[in-house]
């Protein structure tokens, strides 16, 4: 018994540790950003004065606005197409296909290891050749393509599961492919198709390389493309960058505590399937 | 979306006495219908990208003017050059830090707690230890820039406990920016790792410790023989995603420090940006991503095929 709780307490000693690790950097950036304009705060010291104005200031330099906008014109151009071909394909491989066809689903698996970096380069080529670079379609196209593999690896991963009686039941009943889709298959994997709409908000809304290279102009870029911008244009005022850090990242932070069970558990079985 | 697909009636029962032919046929183009979008969308932006990475990497090419067959000279370049060599070892070197600190910490840490993880002190845990994983590795990247600045937080501790001859820029310094990056990634994948194992630990068979115990078995042979076994699934789920991290990493490296000093902490994901985009070598940027992606798969193969065995 005595052995036991000892042990207790120095998992939740390991726990809080660890808690305290992962704040430290977030605290840190609030001390920094709540210090005097053009100053040189130290590490971790509250300010005898602090300056909530610098929010104000980030807000307004970053053009915060514009940004919330550009990205969340970015999210809604890939997640819902992304979602429902993902949908679509994975049902079809998961229902519609033999094993013959076992192949094609390899095809799909091989891009789940693929680097980004892999690609960017004849991407960028393919971006101009369209026409599109500097554009939010410029992220918006490559990403639905990028997003597949895994998109239909994990709708697919969620079919194999129905059982085919619930098909079968909806074939005598005279429904077609199409509507046994829509009004059978898709309530029923809800709960799949809600975690694959988080992960790739998450994915697209933290995208750095795409706007990097495919879009010059901050404002047309997601929130993570257009903070490498603002540290690169404001990286020696320290409390400034911290300050837009700060607001940049928090519309996920805010998402992420409001729905924080659907998001644990999206990660969680993302990390396990992907 | 092909809403067209609704008026192809499918097998409905009359249909059943159809000619199997015509019947498979018809299942076919359904088929086709459903996978074409996700496979169009999939082939257009990344199979014919990749196909073009593979035909740029056998040139010589400054993304502009004429190019002209360059054989496999990039890639010989690639696997002689002493400083790619030295960036594709810096990428296996952050292995080290992506995937050896968050899987032995949180085994640490998971083996501690086993099943510890309920009510309120539980729900604070999963919410903190996820944070790293919602923002954008930019943002940890500016974050642990400032931790590691002069006057940042870790120097103002080496100070406080009287270690002021520790104190340096970390990421400025030529042996100890890329084990500072190192940490950075580390600090993202700890909490993802850890609670990916504390979760594994609780599908244990708590009886099994129970019988260990009676047989008076020493807390690590528990950990050698149930723990280590039972979660060899997590734990190639951990090591999978974190050796990827590691090996495709860029929006880290790129904010902290531009790959220096020096090429001290260049990973090839930041040189083939570099390479294709500032110097105007896109053969050579694409024998590397080329490159890149064989070692991916050649590093995951192994990881999956010790935790696949045996399930």
């Amino acid at each position: 018994m005595n052995s036991s709780s000892a042990n207790t307490l120095i998992a939740r000693g390991l726990i809080v540790l660890l808690m305290v690790i992962t704040l430290l950097p977030f605290l840190s950036m609030l001390s920094a950003a709540l210090a005097p304009q053009g100053s040189y705060p130290n590490g971790l010291q509250w300010p005898s004065d602090p300056q909530w104005s610098n929010f104000a200031r980030a807000f307004e330099v970053a053009k915060m606005d514009q940004l919330l906008f550009s990205s969340m014109l970015i999210v809604l151009g890939v997640v819902p197409i992304s979602v429902l071909v993902a949908t679509m394909g994975g049902y079809g491989l998961a229902k519609l296909t033999s094993d013959k066809y076992k192949w094609l689903y390899l095809v799909f698996v091989f891009g789940l290891t693929l680097p980004f970096e892999a690609v960017i380069t004849p991407l960028y080529y393919e971006v101009r050749a369209m026409g599109l670079l500097n554009t939010r379609f410029a992220i918006i196209l490559p990403l639905i393509g990028l997003y597949m593999p895994f998109g239909v690896y994990w709708m697919r991963a969620h079919f194999l599961n129905v059982p085919q009686d619930l098909s079968e039941a909806a074939q005598i009943d005279g429904a077609t492919r199409w509507t046994e889709f829509w009004h059978v298959q898709v309530p029923l994997a809800r709960p799949a198709i809600m975690s694959l709409t988080i992960l790739l908000f998450l994915w697209t809304w933290n995208q750095f390389l795409l706007p990097v290279v495919l879009v010059q102009d901050p404002m047309q870029r997601t929130m993570a493309g257009a903070l490498g911008a603002f540290q690169g244009q404001w990286g020696t005022d320290i409390p400034l960058l911290c300050a837009g850090s700060l607001l940049i990242l928090t519309p996920t932070v805010v998402l992420f505590l409001i729905f924080q069970r659907q998001f644990v558990a999206a990660l969680m079985q993302g990390a396990v399937k992907g | 979306m092909p809403k067209t697909t609704s008026s192809v009636p499918d097998a409905r029962p009359e249909q059943k006495r159809l000619p199997a032919s015509r019947r498979s046929r018809k299942t076919w183009l359904t088929a086709v219908l459903f996978i074409a979008p996700a496979f169009l969308a999939y082939a257009a932006f990344v199979l014919v990208p990749l196909c073009m990475s593979l035909y740029y990497s056998f040139l010589r090419w400054d993304g502009i003017g004429q190019a002209r067959f360059h054989g496999l000279t990039n890639y010989i370049t690639v696997l002689t050059d002493p400083d790619l060599l030295q960036i594709i070892g810096n990428a296996f070197q952050l292995v080290l830090y992506f995937t050896v600190i968050p899987v032995g910490l949180g085994l640490a840490v998971a083996s501690a707690i086993r099943g510890q993880m309920n009510g309120r002190f539980g729900m604070a845990t999963r919410t903190i230890l996820f944070l790293p994983q919602v923002i954008p590795l930019v943002a940890a990247g500016i974050a642990w820039s400032w931790m590691f600045a002069s006057t940042g937080l870790i120097n103002q501790a080496l100070k406080s406990v009287g270690l002021s001859s520790w104190v340096k820029g970390w990421l400025g310094d030529f042996v100890w920016a890329l084990p500072a990056v190192g940490v950075i990634c580390a600090w993202v994948l700890l909490g993802l790792c850890t609670m990916l194992l504390v979760t594994g630990i609780t599908k244990i068979d708590a009886s099994l410790y129970e019988a260990a115990r009676l047989d008076g078995a020493r807390p690590w042979h528990e950990f050698r023989y149930i723990t280590l076994p039972g979660l060899r699934q997590e734990i190639g789920v951990c090591i999978t995603v974190t050796v990827i991290a590691a090996l495709a990493s860029f929006d880290i490296v790129y904010i902290s420090t531009q790959g220096g000093p020096g090429i001290t902490t260049t990973v090839p994901g930041l040189e083939i940006y570099r390479l294709a985009f500032a110097h105007r070598q896109v053969g050579l940027a694409s024998a590397l991503a080329i490159v890149l992606m064989v070692l991916v798969l050649l590093s995951i193969a192994p990881v999956q095929w010790f935790t696949r065995d045996k399930k």
